[in-house]
């Protein structure tokens, strides 16, 4: 009877079954749920998988890189009795990893502080601090109307073939906090996506410096789908040894996290899971938890791991499992919209579906200006308006209006195109958003501002 | 290692669920420590000698062969002095406890009582030596916190004769009397136990019709809810369900608060934790931390411990119910419990009923609400206690038609369907007065008219008429503009929107709108609608209606929600003021 690890690592030729990634081997011993395997191929070839199931002396063990050229009777099962693990090291930042955090660049190869399980364990809910420090991303519709705090986990939600990777980027290169003026270590994980996207993130990185604060995990859309799982839970393992470890805020962008659930749909059906909405598994909303509520503060800790999931919604449909279970974890979420996008505007943030649910905390007196949160209302409502008035003049004509809708249809272009749109390397403090803002409801009869205090309009609306 | 009739070993491990065998005379629902790690799990199935356990905790690193112990007793919570202001995770571990002795991060196997056996309490008596006492007699009280007095009551099952009492000053292990019961003396401590799938005994429950007021206007004076009633709170995400929980928790006059955070974010149990002791109860002005206990699983915690966390809250609620208090239970969210079912029941190779629920989802949601109502207590003096229910729904995609929404539907009696579209327009809270309802409307309305000779459900009614006739001239407007309507209705729209937005949307941030009391929702009801009435009389009398509509009173009106509480002889003014300026436009 063998209790707890094995000294030795336990070597099997009894593969059963192969099914899509997943493989049964059978005539174990001690072998426990969670340990990781390294799979010998005859041709010499390495890879690795995971136990998903071990009942009697059989275990399911899910294959990363696929199962692809494996066949049973030549294959050898090796387990190393341990979950698995991330070797981490401050030598980590600058470098790039694959989805195992296997040196995956021309570099020397990293020698670690020590080994960290990558599942985590869960935050306890009471030593957490409340995310409420403004980051200043630089971008007008987030800093603010959809303010991102420190801490927080704040999505993009868009659609194939809209610029999320840029807006990514653009909030990576410029997020700063706000009240230290600290800048961020960035831990990017990439899933699935295209060589070209990856690449543009990496010499931007390059072009800018920031790489040297930056750890990239990095699966491309043919390297295997099943790494994608283990993926994010490497990226966050190194940010959570960044952040409260070294001390330092960790920017985290995970993109993109449908190629994630896709891989987890897959390994689902291999193993003739009950499906939930679209086939994709019933866990899938704990599952993604696991990932994402790993975003926070420690009271006491001076670090942070501050999220940015980027995820692609198939057809603009936002109530598709992945962004509706997204949305139901996540403090909010960036909308991108295709409309705005058509028009050229840059970066096409739709600011009325789009929500930061920690914004309260992190704006104001001392954070940001006084006038802020009167001032989001007001852009919004005016915003809203405008819209609403362009739609009934689309059905109806523009004689339908009045001159007050007139004046908010003329707010509502103004809007999109000098608040809305912003270059690429534009880094706007919040004091010239707050300008923009304020310099815009000009448009608009003063009457009508019913959502900021008189005197803030007295002090700042320009004359 | 010893074997001995207790230990059984694992077989098999898939997720949370671990198959062991050799549990000979385990039972359903039975705690188990499995594997080197000691971790809990719950017997769940039993088939022939194989024992499925529930594990609530990471299972990671078990495996075939590893030991599994069983401790012969159901999961059960500890009940006692201490409850209140503590937070819990879903099997009753002190969390704030576990931050302390073991770090920030939740490390498996970790164990801590629930209740703190080092502190002290003051046992102060209310039975005597030579009382006959039964079940829920209570024997004393102690003063937990400045808002509650604990009472310590004979556990259920029990009976005698009172031996020994006297005050006591100790913790909850400490006997504070002797009971010479049928069997024989026992000791009675400050402690109970109780199995958290078991609902604890009442004399016999009783209708509900008692308004449980929660500041809240849409609430209160359209879909009210009563002492020991059940409510749902289904919505998509973003349209506001946590936050109208945490109005509730706030807000609601109950005695005692159980929030639940099922399955949900860590920021917002972090968010109810710093705020909660700032915020003033209105009754007393104590902290509202002093009548509140959370139990926190937050989704990222083990999924079996979640599916047990509402189970803990709900027995945590009906024990201070025994004591004779209302207590406000909310579950946040239900939909996150039913989901870890789900997992569970899939792991166990169930059959799976609707989009892969069990069959059985129906029948726990409704045992669950079950748990909630208005009762006579176990005991003497014919004390009465409540437990509300408030349980948030969160469907996928917003649709309402998934089966967990409709299963809970079944059971509960008010609705306050929440809508994203009111959210995107930023009306919170986003409770949809069309398709939103209360079965408790009239045993309230019978109460609130006696007080307001009848006014308060004509207000009501009349108020819910506008907004249905907006509905449908709205459609008229889609379709033809605004300048099709005849004026009158016109003047309706301008009501409605004067419902809509002076006295239906509230904001919960704002400290003065965060709470509305009863009398103050009625008067604003009250001017918007006399408001009204002088206005069409004056149409009638071929005011104009632009005038109308510019009138400066609209601003009163507009701001008569931030009126002070203790300042509501200003809506007699406002009244008056809103008359005058319409009636000089009649001329």
């Amino acid at each position: 009877m063998k209790l707890g690890i094995p000294d030795a690592a336990r070597e099997y030729r009894t593969v059963r079954q192969v099914v899509g990634p997943l493989m049964l081997v059978d005539g174990l011993d001690g072998i426990t749920y969670g340990e990781i395997a390294e799979i010998l191929l005859s041709d010499g070839s390495m890879r690795r998988g995971r136990v998903l199931e071990v009942s009697g002396a059989k275990a399911l063990v899910q294959v990363f890189e696929g199962t692809s050229g494996i066949s049973p009777s030549d294959v050898k099962v090796k387990f190393l009795g341990k979950g698995m693990e991330l070797g981490v090291s401050p030598d980590m930042l600058g470098r790039v990893f694959d989805g195992f955090g296997r040196v995956k660049d021309d570099g020397p190869p990293i020698i670690p502080e020590r080994y960290q399980n990558v599942n985590g364990t869960p935050m306890n809910p009471f030593s957490r601090d409340y995310p409420n420090e403004f980051i200043q991303t630089g971008i007008s519709t987030i800093d603010l109307l959809n303010t991102l705090v420190r801490g927080q986990k704040l999505p993009i939600f868009s659609g194939s073939g809209l610029p999320h990777t840029r807006l990514a980027a653009q909030i990576a290169r410029q997020a700063t906090v706000r009240a230290s003026g600290e800048g961020f270590a960035v831990v990017f994980a990439a899933m699935g996506i295209t060589f070209e996207e990856s690449q543009f993130f990496v010499t931007d990185f390059r072009r800018t410096g920031a790489i040297e604060r930056t750890v990239l995990f990095v699966n491309l859309a043919d390297d295997p789908p099943i790494e994608r799982i283990a993926l994010p839970r490497m990226a966050l393992t190194a940010a959570e040894y960044l952040a409260y470890e070294r001390e330092m805020n960790v920017l985290v962008i995970l993109i993109d996290m449908t190629n994630y659930c896709e891989a987890l749909r897959e390994i689902s059906a291999a193993r003739r899971e009950v499906p939930g909405r679209r086939g994709y598994p019933g866990y899938l909303y704990t599952d993604l938890a696991t990932i994402y509520e790993r975003a926070g503060r420690i009271k006491g800790r001076k670090g942070s791991i501050t999220q940015i999931p980027v995820l692609t919604m198939p057809e603009d449909d936002k109530t598709h499992p992945v962004p509706d279970l997204t949305g139901y974890i996540t403090e909010g979420q960036i909308i991108i919209n295709r409309g705005l996008h058509t028009q050229g505007v840059y970066p096409p943030v739709d600011v009325l579906p789009s929500l930061s649910r920690l914004k309260d905390k992190g704006i104001g007196a001392g954070k940001t200006r006084e006038d802020h949160a009167d001032l989001m209302n007001q852009l919004y409502a005016a915003y809203a308006r405008g819209k609403n008035a362009k739609e009934l003049a689309v059905i109806l004509g523009e004689g339908a209006l009045t001159d007050v809708d007139l004046a908010f249809v003329a707010f509502a272009d103004a809007f999109e195109d000098r608040f809305v749109r912003q270059g690429e390397d534009e880094d706007r403090p919040i004091e010239e958003s707050l300008r923009i803002g304020w310099e815009l409801l000009t448009l608009i009869p003063r009457g009508e501002l019913k959502r900021v205090r008189d005197e803030y309009v007295d002090k700042y609306l320009p004359r | 290692m010893h074997m001995d009739e207790r230990e059984g070993r694992i077989v098999k491990v898939s997720g949370p669920l671990v198959v062991a065998k050799g549990l000979d005379g385990g039972r359903m629902y039975e705690v188990v420590r499995v594997g080197q790690y000691r971790l809990f799990g719950e017997i769940i199935a039993i088939r022939g000698d194989e024992y499925s356990i529930q594990v609530y905790e990471e299972t990671e690193g078990l495996g075939p062969g590893q030991p599994v112990l069983r401790t012969g007793e159901p999961l059960s919570v500890e009940l006692g002095p201490g409850l209140l202001r503590s937070i819990y995770d879903g099997i009753q571990r002190p969390l704030d406890v576990l931050a302390r002795d073991f770090g920030d991060f939740i490390v498996r196997g970790a164990e801590r009582p629930a209740l703190d056996r080092s502190r002290k309490w003051s046992f102060v008596p209310a039975a005597r030596a030579g009382d006959k006492v039964e079940p829920g007699d209570i024997l004393g009280e102690v003063q937990e916190t400045e808002l509650i007095s604990h009472k310590i009551m004979v556990p259920p099952g029990r009976s005698g004769v009172v031996k020994e009492i006297g005050p006591v000053v100790g913790t909850v292990d400490t006997q504070v009397a002797v009971i010479e019961g049928p069997e024989g003396p026992f000791g009675v401590t400050m402690l109970q136990k109780w199995p958290v799938r078991v609902p604890r005994p009442v004399r016999r429950k009783l209708h509900p019709k008692e308004q449980l007021v929660t500041g809240q206007r849409i609430i209160d004076m359209f879909f009210p809810i009563v002492k020991g009633g059940t409510a749902c709170v289904p919505g998509p995400f973003g349209s506001g369900k946590t936050v109208v929980q945490h109005q509730l928790a706030k807000w609601a006059d109950a005695r005692i608060v159980v929030y639940v955070g099922c399955g949900e974010r860590g920021n917002e149990m972090t968010d109810v934790l710093m705020e909660f002791p700032r915020l003033m109860d209105p009754a007393s002005g104590k902290p509202l931390m002093e009548r509140t206990v959370l139990v926190a699983n937050t989704s990222n915690m083990p999924v079996a411990a979640r599916e047990a966390s509402v189970f803990t809250g709900i027995t945590i609620a009906e024990y201070f119910r025994d004591m004779g208090y209302s207590v406000a239970l909310m579950a946040d969210s239900t939909s996150r419990w039913a989901e870890a079912m789900r997992e569970i029941s899939g792991r166990l190779e169930e059959m799976p009923g609707e989009e892969g629920y069990p069959a059985y989802l129906g029948s726990r949601i409704a045992a669950f609400y079950e748990r909630g109502g208005y009762a006579v207590c176990l005991g003497g003096g014919e004390r009465t206690g409540a437990v509300s229910i408030i349980g948030a729904v969160s469907p996928p995609g917003g649709d309402f038609s998934e089966p967990v929404v409709q299963a809970t539907l079944r059971v509960v009696k008010v609705f306050w369907g929440l809508d994203d579209k009111l959210a995107f327009s930023r009306h919170f809270p986003a409770i949809n007065w069309l398709s939103s309802y209360s079965l408790y409307q009239e045993a309230v309305d019978e109460s609130a008219d006696a007080l307001t000779s009848g006014k308060w459900s004509e207000n009501r009614k009349r108020a819910m008429a506008i907004l249905k006739r907006e509905a449908e001239l709205e459609e008229l407007v889609r379709l033809v503009g605004v300048d099709a309507l005849a004026m009158e209705d016109r003047l309706l729209m301008q009501a409605a929107k004067m419902i809509r937005e002076d006295f239906l949307h509230q904001n919960a941030f704002d400290e003065r709108d965060t709470y509305t009391s009863i009398p103050k929702q009625f008067a604003i009801l009250r001017v918007i609608l006399r408001f009204y009435d002088e206005a069409k009389e004056a149409l009638a009398k071929g005011a104009l209606l632009e005038d109308i509509l510019g009138l400066a009173v609209l601003e009163d009106i507009a701001r008569a929600k931030l009126v002070p509480e203790d300042d509501l002889e200003r809506f007699d003014l406002i009244e008056r003021q809103a008359v005058e300026a319409v009636g000089a436009l009649a001329g």
